[in-house]
């Protein structure tokens, strides 16, 4: 057997491939859905009544210290005992997108955080609703104060479908770790799958200045 | 200028006070501002000026007393001796003739020049674009800046940020304009064109109260200058009484102070 057998992957590749779309279909579901709930977390943290603030401080805080693989078993094996039936890829979203929604928040409320009162200040005197101030005052700008950070939690997310696999989500850990049991071609099946989040973590980082250069154009200050 | 006296004032505060928790930062402030009448504000820094304008705006909640805005009550619900909030409904109500400026400008970063004059003619008037587009390059030819009108707040000065704060101000047609030290962020070499519009706006006949500490536009612009300190009125007056006449010993500091600042030369 040859130190580093390329034919192992080139034989697989279908499959391979299968599992990386698989992965990214599950990243982006999951990011998107995380950001829609952790921006409802997030008004929920800055609100001013306690009846909301509260609940929502313990969720953020029950989310960010427990495993992510122990909220995913109990949402896929503990679920049906409570009537939720998912199957494993909508478990494996519905999961990373509830412990992403934790992190997104926090990282929303920071940049709310980040824009000067004045601004807000102006908006009330004119007579703005709520719903304006949020929509085309607040958010357009704390997307682009938190940009980093954005990419930084997403490439976290994107990484975390790794764990999808104990599941039996068909992406793409699940995919090389079982034709590395089945070949033995452990060296490599794990050296591509590091390479292929690699990719996919570099992506998304360039994506991220790329949106960083085009918005903050005009934002400096 | 000329001024009826007769007219129902337009702000009318009658002994407003202002605390945070135990400290008392107004002290039973009385103030009525009359229809094109402009008010200056002076006062050494912590004397309350700047709170007072916030409390007229109800950007700060006043404890005690009422600040009446074209005769409506602002902030509040008073029935019978109970005193609650106003929802902000009512609130936005009572403040639609108000206009403020601030002294950080506070331009939206994320819009051009004549975004921020039309966002609330969009938002809040429901006009049409083309419509509010219209108005709001009216407005920013009033302050000298329609040229200006596709550029971002960071691509303007200090001035011209500010002369478009004026401008948005303007946009919901207030019957008053309220400036908290509008030209204290700026460059000296920019704090004239910013004066000029203010005095174009006094001349046109707008009501406007003003924190500053330009005392040369106070003495050349105002109708009354209202000299604060600890949180008291001291003095109220014309620029003439409040400048050239009889001063309380704590005016009279303030003056000279402001005097020896500005005196370069002997």
């Amino acid at each position: 057997m040859m130190a580093f057998d390329v034919k192992v992957i080139i034989d697989h590749l279908p499959q391979i491939l299968d599992g990386f779309v698989t992965t990214v279909w599950c990243t982006v579901w999951a990011c998107a859905l995380g950001m829609v709930l952790g921006l409802i977390v997030a008004c929920g943290l800055m609100s001013k009544a306690r009846i909301f603030r509260y609940p929502i401080r313990f969720y953020v805080e029950v989310i960010r210290s427990t495993p992510f693989l122990i909220q995913l078993f109990l949402l896929y094996y503990g679920g049906p005992s409570i009537g939720i039936y998912l199957d494993p890829i909508q478990a494996g979203i519905i999961g990373l997108a509830i412990y992403g929604s934790a992190y997104y928040a926090e990282l929303f409320r920071a940049g709310f955080n980040a824009i000067p009162e004045g601004q807000l200040e102006v908006a009330n005197i004119m007579g703005f609703s709520t719903t304006n101030i949020l929509w085309r005052i607040q958010i357009p700008q704390m997307m682009v104060l938190i940009v980093p950070g954005l990419v930084n939690t997403t490439i976290i997310l994107g990484k975390e479908t790794a764990v999808l696999s104990i599941v039996t989500v068909p992406e793409l850990t699940f995919v090389l770790t079982g034709i590395g049991s089945q070949t033995y071609a452990y060296a490599e099946t794990l050296t591509v799958l590091a390479l292929a989040y690699l990719i996919l973590a570099e992506s998304t980082s360039r994506l991220g200045s790329w949106a960083e250069k085009r918005l903050s154009k005009y934002m400096e200050r | 200028m000329n001024k009826s006296s007769a007219n129902e004032p337009i702000v009318q505060v009658q002994n407003m006070n202002k605390s945070f928790g135990e400290n008392q930062v107004l002290k039973n402030i009385n103030l009525n501002v009359h229809p094109s009448e402009v008010m200056c504000l002076i006062g050494p820094s912590g004397s309350g000026k700047s709170t007072l304008l916030r409390c007229i705006a109800f950007l700060e909640q006043y404890t005690g007393g009422t600040v009446l805005i074209e005769g409506d009550l602002i902030g509040y619900n008073d029935n019978a001796d109970q005193r609650k909030l106003a929802s902000t409904k009512e609130l936005n109500r009572v403040r639609r003739n108000m206009g403020m400026v601030f002294q950080q400008f506070n331009l939206w970063p994320h819009m051009t020049a004549l975004g921020n004059v039309t966002e609330a003619l969009v938002r809040v008037k429901k006009l049409n674009r083309k419509h509010a587009n219209e108005k709001g390059l009216a407005l920013l030819n009033k302050v000298g800046l329609s040229e200006r009108a596709n550029h971002y707040p960071a691509q303007l000065s200090g001035g011209q940020q500010q002369r478009v704060a004026i401008a948005r101000a303007l946009a919901m047609e207030p019957s008053v304009l309220l400036f908290d030290e509008p030209t204290s962020a700026l460059d000296p070499e920019l704090v004239g064109e910013v004066l000029q519009v203010m005095k174009d706006l006094a001349n046109d006949g707008m009501t406007m109260i003003v924190v500053t500490h330009e005392m040369g536009f106070a003495a050349q612009v105002a109708d009354t200058v209202v000299f604060l300190d600890q949180g008291e009125i001291l003095l109220k007056g014309s620029p003439k009484d409040v400048f050239q006449g009889p001063k309380p010993p704590r005016l009279q500091q303030f003056l000279q102070n402001y005097m020896d600042r500005n005196a370069f030369w002997e």
